[in-house]
Parts: structure tokens; sequence; C-alpha cells
């Protein structure tokens, strides 16, 4: 293995036997490790669980056991660690870790790196080992431990300015206990954590020399390219390989064999073909002639299954929260509003496709892969090799984006597959038809609302059906409608203070794979709820943001108790008391982003701002989008405002930039984006038929409103998807007086202008 | 034939229609320039041939023989390059895979436009797609970098 990483983690091997100190902190807080002698004594020092070290060199090494994939988490976990530690910020050195249990929970995705106990989890790191280089050095001057402190990498004794750096106290300090609750700093001292520090990574991407999944190399490695079944479920029944085997450079032509549905995480089964380049690999697959078996999926079609979602919706489904009586609330009513939202399927479609290297020997599986999950890859790779777990390694590159696609390791254990086969290092190269058309798409959702408004235009009733295939169906059978996880993304832990309020689920089977995706189901959900909103509050003849307001309350916490949720309600695996819903947190990033934005100014013709509200992964966001229409149905976007309340933050020009990038990847959902099924196959391909945004479609402005209201971290990468849809089309109802209610805008104001 | 790669010439015997892009990264290692879709749809894979910004991807190796290729690792010697420093300086890059192309197709709109306006940078820059979303920090950082900044 020659990639960069490699080598650093040989120095850090090597630091490591030269003696340093080591601190291991698992989930649940530090875990008395003690000197380091001990710790090489009980066994592997690099699987032993997170930690930071400090060598007698003086360098302190990080690392960081979830995946990169531009939100900065590398950097923020060594803010977090290098603050607490008083450490000299030129000293930081980062390992990213192998995929396993001992380090707690890996899998970056639900925004959770930082929000979930991590954060002081790493403060706590960070802070007991500050506090045994200072026990050290007042020892060391025989002078009383409150007489020193830590000062950017060094322990200064404050009556004689004497000072030492860490280095020379490591000796000294690993052979002192570890303190169980070490004093952190007050915020007003921190040096990291809140301010803006230049990416760790940065460096290697300007020039070029980031190692991503798909440059990860291995010596001797085959390269292999697969045609996967066209449709979920299909297996192969016929291959001709002989004009694939005439292909200059390619070795091998092997059939993989297809997981039943539902699939879960193992492979769709195909046929590779392994070649000495990419290239033969690719051109040996365009030369393969095969059929493929029949698959209880072969009818899919996304119109179809539309209406089939359609006709589900109108009727009652399975109630998941009820308060006071809708029906009855509905019939007596001033006026009634019904709406119908459908959102299609999406692509994560992250720039990398999916990638992995695999090395099988008879020692087991080594991988170098860009995922958001190493232990499950570790996991699934064992399942599919009947190996154990322990005999897997899993390397962690970066990943060139993600955005739930590479939480689920197919890809991986493919090329562990094949490299047993081969007896060779195999890597896995997807392309971007594998992804489009073999992934694990967004869901798909119909939605039917209802909403009684009283003589004065209050909200007297309001009923939310939802149709929409789950996540568990790729994992379980007889899956038939959203999980209650998915529908409290969104849907139960609506804050609205409405007297009469009714959710259901409605029927829906899934007919392919369906995955995470960046927010998940809080796209469709918030997409509905704040279109709807918008509209009452026009039936109403009321402004949208005096009318959100409104509807928020006076400033409480909604008690998600009692709110007439048949089972309780999970709040991102967090506890409401911890993270209860705020309604004035609500309003304020309402109040904060519609003042930046001018909410009421003047605008031309055909202009015209839209407002959203969605709180999901514990963050409050709030968006105006400014659009203008043409005559002819172009959309321009003069300016977005995005304002966010995340609670505490650690970085915040990294917050600022996955607001930014929510925007554009909420907008790219919204404008053009669709998957859909023909014939049970993908009918996109690539990007020139699975369309982003680009450049010339982006906001001419875009501004990012921090509501820094401290307490407890939200999650950041997240959370600003899921209101720039509604925002979008309400801002476009505003500009032209038509309303969008199915995604993506694409064609449809042709002629609204 | 002949092949010039970042000012070092190599010969090359292989197969006359395999895309530039590989020949790149599988033979010459340099995996700075990045595979997004193989069909010259999402700009990953720009480099510059005779100073002019091309997709690799689509771009038989039989059609730069004897020609002169820039890739991301030649851009500069450590980073210092106009369009570089303006993206340190805007922190664009999130995960950084489409970087390498968006910053050879910005440094190439550069070299033959100094002074760029909105619709210019739109324009050249709408060949390169970025799923993180650092189109407005792009723009900035190409103002920024153009002669002398605005
Ligand atoms: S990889 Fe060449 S344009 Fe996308
Ligand atoms: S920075 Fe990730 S795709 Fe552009």
């Amino acid at each position: 293995m020659s990639t960069p990483s490699n080598l650093e983690r040989r120095d850090f091997l090597r630091r490591l036997a030269a003696g340093g100190l080591v601190l291991a902190v698992g989930p649940a807080g530090i875990r008395g490790l003690k000197a380091l002698p001990a710790f090489f004594a009980a066994g592997d020092p690099l699987q032993a669980s997170v930690y930071l070290s400090v060598g007698e060199d003086g360098l302190v090494t990080v690392t960081c056991h979830r995946s990169e994939m531009g939100q900065g988490v590398r950097t923020a976990l060594c803010m977090v660690i290098a603050d607490e530690l008083e450490a000299d910020w030129t000293t930081i050195r980062l390992e990213q870790a192998i995929g396993d249990p001992k380090y707690g929970n890996q899998n970056t995705d639900g925004s959770s790196s930082i929000r979930t106990g991590q954060y002081a989890m790493l403060r706590t790191a960070g802070a007991a080992a500050r506090e045994m280089l200072e026990r050290a050095a007042a020892a060391e001057w025989s002078v009383p431990e409150t007489q020193v402190s830590a000062r950017n990498g060094t322990v200064v004794h404050a009556t004689t300015g004497r000072s030492l750096p860490f280095g020379r106290l490591v000796a000294r300090a690993r052979s002192l206990p570890v303190p169980a609750a070490p004093r952190l700093k007050d915020a007003s001292q921190f040096r990291f954590i809140g301010k803006d520090v230049t990416g760790l990574d940065m460096h290697a991407i300007l020039t070029g020399r980031a190692t991503f999944g798909q440059d990860a190399k291995m010596a001797g490695m085959k390269i292999a390219v697969i045609l996967h079944p066209p449709v979920y479920g299909a297996s192969v029944a016929t291959v001709d390989s002989a004009a694939a085997l005439q292909v200059t450079g390619v070795e091998r032509v092997i059939t993989l064999a297809t997981t039943p549905i539902p699939s879960g995480f193992q492979p769709l089964g195909g046929v590779a073909v392994i070649a000495g380049s990419t290239w033969a690999a690719m051109q040996g697959r365009r030369a393969l002639k095969v059929t493929w078996t029949a698959s209880p999926n072969d009818t899919h079609d996304s119109e179809a299954y539309r209406t089939a979602l359609e006709t589900s919706a109108r009727a009652p489904g399975r109630v998941v929260r009820k308060q006071g009586d809708v029906a009855a609330a509905l019939s007596g009513s001033a006026q009634k509003v019904t709406a119908e939202y459908y959102a299609p399927h999406l692509a994560q479609a992250p720039m990398e496709p999916p990638a992995a290297v695999a090395n099988v020997s008879a020692d087991g599986c080594e991988i170098w892969t860009c995922t958001q999950d190493p232990q499950s890859a570790r996991n699934e790779v064992a399942t599919a090799l009947k190996i154990p777990k322990e005999k897997v390694i899993c390397h962690v590159t970066l990943l060139g984006g993600a955005f739930g696609r590479k939480s689920k390791p197919d890809y991986i254990v493919e090329a562990a597959l094949l490299s047993r086969e081969m007896k060779a290092p195999v890597k896995v190269v997807w392309t971007r038809e594998d992804d489009i058309q073999n992934g694990f798409p967004h869901t798909v959702a119909f939605q039917h609302l209802e909403a009684a408004l009283d003589a004065k235009g209050r909200v007297g009733a309001w009923l939310h059906r939802v149709a929409s295939p789950s996540i568990n169906s790729t994992f379980a059978p007889g899956v038939t409608d959203l999980s209650d996880g998915e529908l409290a993304l969104g849907i139960l832990d609506l804050p609205y203070a409405i007297p009469n309020l009714q959710v259901e689920s409605c029927r829906a089977e899934g007919h392919s794979r369906i995955g995470w995706y960046r927010s998940v189901s809080n796209i469709p959900h918030a997409f509905a709820i704040s279109s709807f909103v918008d509209e009452l509050a026009h039936a109403a003849g009321r402004d949208p943001r005096d009318f959100i307001l409104e509807l928020l309350g006076p400033d409480h916490i909604v008690d998600m108790a009692n709110a007439g949720a048949v089972k309780p309600v999970d709040n991102y695996g967090d506890t409401w008391a911890a993270h209860p819903i705020d309604t004035a947190r609500y309003r304020k990033v309402v109040e904060l982003v519609t003042k930046a934005a001018g909410w009421g100014k003047k605008l031309p013709k055909g202009e015209g701002l839209g407002l959203a509200v969605h709180r999901s992964f514990l963050t409050y966001v709030a968006v105006v989008v400014h659009a203008r229409v043409s005559a002819t149905g172009e959309i321009v976007l003069p300016r977005v405002d995005i304002a966010m309340d995340c609670g505490f933050v650690v970085h915040p020009e990294r917050v600022r930039s996955q607001a930014e990038g929510a925007v554009i990847m909420g907008l790219s959902n919204a404008m053009t984006s669709e998957l859909s099924f023909k014939n049970g196959r993908v009918a996109q391909s690539n990007f020139n038929t699975y369309k982003v945004l680009r450049m010339s479609a982006a906001p001419r402005e875009l501004h990012v409103h921090l509501a820094a209201s401290g307490g407890p971290p939200g999650g950041v990468g997240e959370p600003g998807v899921p209101p720039v849809a509604p925002a979008l089309a309400n801002a476009i109802f505003a500009a032209t007086g038509k309303r969008i209610r199915s995604l993506p805008v694409g064609s449809q104001l042709a002629g609204a202008g | 034939m002949l092949i010039t790669v970042n000012g070092t010439p190599h010969t090359y015997d292989g197969d006359p229609l395999q895309p530039l892009l590989w020949y790149l990264r599988d033979e010459l290692g340099l995996t700075g320039t990045k595979f997004g879709c193989g069909i010259s749809a999402c700009g990953a894979c720009t480099v510059h041939v005779g100073g002019t910004a091309i997709h690799s991807c689509v771009t038989p190796m039989k059609s730069v023989a004897d020609k002169q290729v820039r890739t991301i690792e030649g851009l500069s010697a450590d980073g210092d390059h106009a369009v570089q420093k303006a993206w340190a300086e805007a922190n664009v890059p999130q995960c950084g895979y489409c970087q390498s192309g968006q910053m050879m197709t910005a440094a190439a709109l550069l070299e033959k436009t100094p002074k760029p306006t909105e619709a210019d940078i739109d324009h050249a820059m709408s060949a390169v797609i970025c799923r993180c979303g650092t189109y407005t920090r792009i723009r900035a950082a190409i103002v920024a970098a153009s002669a002398g900044g605005r």
C-alpha cells in the first residue's frame, strides 16, 4: 500500500513505539486507559478506541472516526481536541480511523458527528490530556498544580514564567492516572472552537493530491467494472463473454450472484469484467451480451406508481397522530382547503461515483474505500466472505461527496468478492450510469393535505396523509408504508398549534432499493407542509410570514408527549428534554431571514419572495427565495437567504458552507432533478438526463445568517435542505400566481411568467 | 506517439482510443484529474491541452499526440497559482472532488479572458458540476483571481 494516509499511519506507529501519551475515549467518556506500556500490552493501540495521543516529539495525533465528505468533520474534531488540550495547532496530525466498533458509532449520517455527544466526548478527551500534562509539569517543578497551566503546546508556571513544551512532559504524564472528570475550559477561553480555521485537507485538494476512493491503489490490483441487473431483483440468465474477452487488457468475466429481494446492503449481482486498466474493463463491459431473469419489478413504472400513491393518499391510512376531531372540524369549517403534493425519487449522485479496492488473502480482507460507515462495510464484507469481521480491515479515504449513498457498502462487498475470485487486489469502479441506475434512490412521495380555516382565517383543523415507500422495504419483507422514524422527519413533529390535527401513513410498497438522501423524508414532508401553509395564508388573505408566526403561537415548548402521537416520537435519536421543539427558535430564524431578505418590499411584476421554515436534525432553518420568472417560464434567482439556528457552533465557516451547499442541493431537487422508472428500469443514465443544478442557475447572491442560540449543538449537514424547495415554490407563486405542487419545477412554468 | 504532461515528455503505444483521463489516472498516477461522468457532462476531468480546457474523459489519446497537456498537479509548483490562492482565500472546496476540474476550467478562462464578466464566468463554469454546491464561492474566487481582482 502506498497511499499517503498509510504512510502517515506508519509514521504514527513509529511515534507510538517511541512512547507517547495515549488517551482513549469511548462513547461513554474516558475509559480509564492508563499508561502507554500497559496499553500496548493490552493489545493493538490503533484499534482501542477514539483517541488522541501526544508524542515525545510534541506532535498531537487525533484520530478521526467519522468520514470526511466536505462537511469539515476532520478539521472540526481536531479543533475541539486541540482547544481543550491547549495544543499548538501546527503540531496537530490527523489519522483516519479504520472501521471498528471500539470507536463507537462511526456511521457518518444523520448530521450527527458533532451533535450526538461527540462534542462533549472529544472536549473531555482533550481536557484530560491537558490536565495530565499540567500535573506532570507541577511535579517536575515541585509546585502546586494550581500554579501551572497549559498554553499553546507548553505548560507555564505562572509565578516564575518557566515553561516546558508538551513533548518534554509526556514521559512523566503518561504514568499518571487519567482524570475521570477533567475541568473543561470556559467558552470565553476557546481558541479554535467557534473560530474559522483552514481545513486540514485544503492544500491537498487544491493541488490535486487528496486521495478519494476512486484514487485508492494497491500494488498489483485489477480493475473491475460491473454490469448490474437493470431491474431490481433480476439476476443473470445467460452471459456471452466472448467479445468482452477479446478486448485487449480484459482478463476475466465473472458472474456475481444476485441477492434476493430485499437485498439490504448486499450487492445486486451481475457480470463483472476484470481488466488491467479501467478503460479496458469499461470496453469489456460494453462488449458483454447478457440476458436477465424476470423480476417482480419488471413492470414498475413511475407514472402508474404515482397514480397508485395518489389513490392511496386519498383514502384513510394508518393513524399515527391524532388531536381533537379533524373530520368534524373540517366539515363544519368556514373554508376548507385541500392540496396534494408530489416529490419524485432522487439520486444522491455524489460527484465521486462509488469505488472500493479490496485484497482478500489467507489473513482476511483489507479494504480502502470511500464509505460513510466503515463498520457496516466490515460487517457486510465479513458476511459475504463468511469470515469473522475481525479479519476485515476497512480504511476510509476522503469521500467525493456522499449524501447518503456511501452509507451503503454494496460496492465494497463487490470488490471483496471479486478479489477472492481473482486472488489479487481488485478495485471496483462504479461509473455514473451505475450510480444513477443501480443505486439506492431517495423515496418518492404523494401527500394529501386538508385544512379548515375559520372566519378569521385561523387554522382549526389539519389532515396530512402521506404515501411514500420506506427505506425499511430495502431491508425487510412486508414493509407497506413509512416507518415511524421516517414519519418523525417533519410530519409527526409538526410544531403548529392546531386544535384538530391528524396524520396518516398510507400504503406504498417499494419496487426498487430505497436509501437515505441528505435530509431524507424531510424533503417531501417539508415541501408539502411549507407549501400548504403558504397556500393557507393566501386563502386566508394573510401575509405568509405573519401567518407562520401566528401558527407557531406565543413562544413555547411543544409538548410532544401530549401531542396526540400514537407512539412515542423519535427526536433524531436524542431526547425531547435535551432538544425540545422550541417555537421561539422557529420565530427567531423566520424573523432573521425575512428581515435580511427585505420581506414585504415592492418587487417588479414577475418577481416574488417565498418563505419556508423547517426544523430537522435538532436545527431550525428558515429560507427566503427571491425568484424572477420570465415570460417564457425561465427562473432566475437574484437572491436566497438562509437563517440557521444549530445551537452551539464549532466551526462557523463550515456551517456557512454547509448551508450554502444545502441551498444549492435543495434547488437542484426542486428545479431539475427526477429519477423515474419505466419497465422496472431507471429512465435516466447520466448527468445528461439526470439533471442537477449548474452554476448558471445558481442564485446570484446567497446569504447565510447564523442565529447563534448556544445550547447543545444540532445537526448542520442536512437541515438546510428541506425548506429550500417550498421556499422556491412559494416564491414562484408570489411571482406568477402559479402554484407548484409537483417537483421538479422543470418546464411547468412555460408561459406562466 | 509522444505526449507531454506537465512539462514531462512520455511515449505512448497503447490503445489510441483510450481517453486521456484514464492514461493520466491509471498509467501516470495523476489522480488529481477526476472521473465524474465519462460523457463530457460534468467537467470533473478538465485538463488543458495546448492551453485550452478540455474534457479528458472524451479525448482519445490519438488526438493529443505531440500536444502539451497540463493537469491540476502541474498548474503550479505548490498551489500558488492565482486561482488556487483565490480558492483557498474563499474556502471554496467542500468534498473537493470537483475542484480540480473547477480550477482548471477557471484557470483556462482567465488565461483567455483576464477580466471575465459574470456572464463569461457562468458560461464557462456551468460545464463543471459541483454537487456540494460551491458555485457562489467559485464565482467570487474567480472575480478575486481575475486581473487584480475587482
Ligand atoms: S468525467 Fe469528463 S466531463 Fe465528466
Ligand atoms: S466540492 Fe464536492 S462536488 Fe464540488
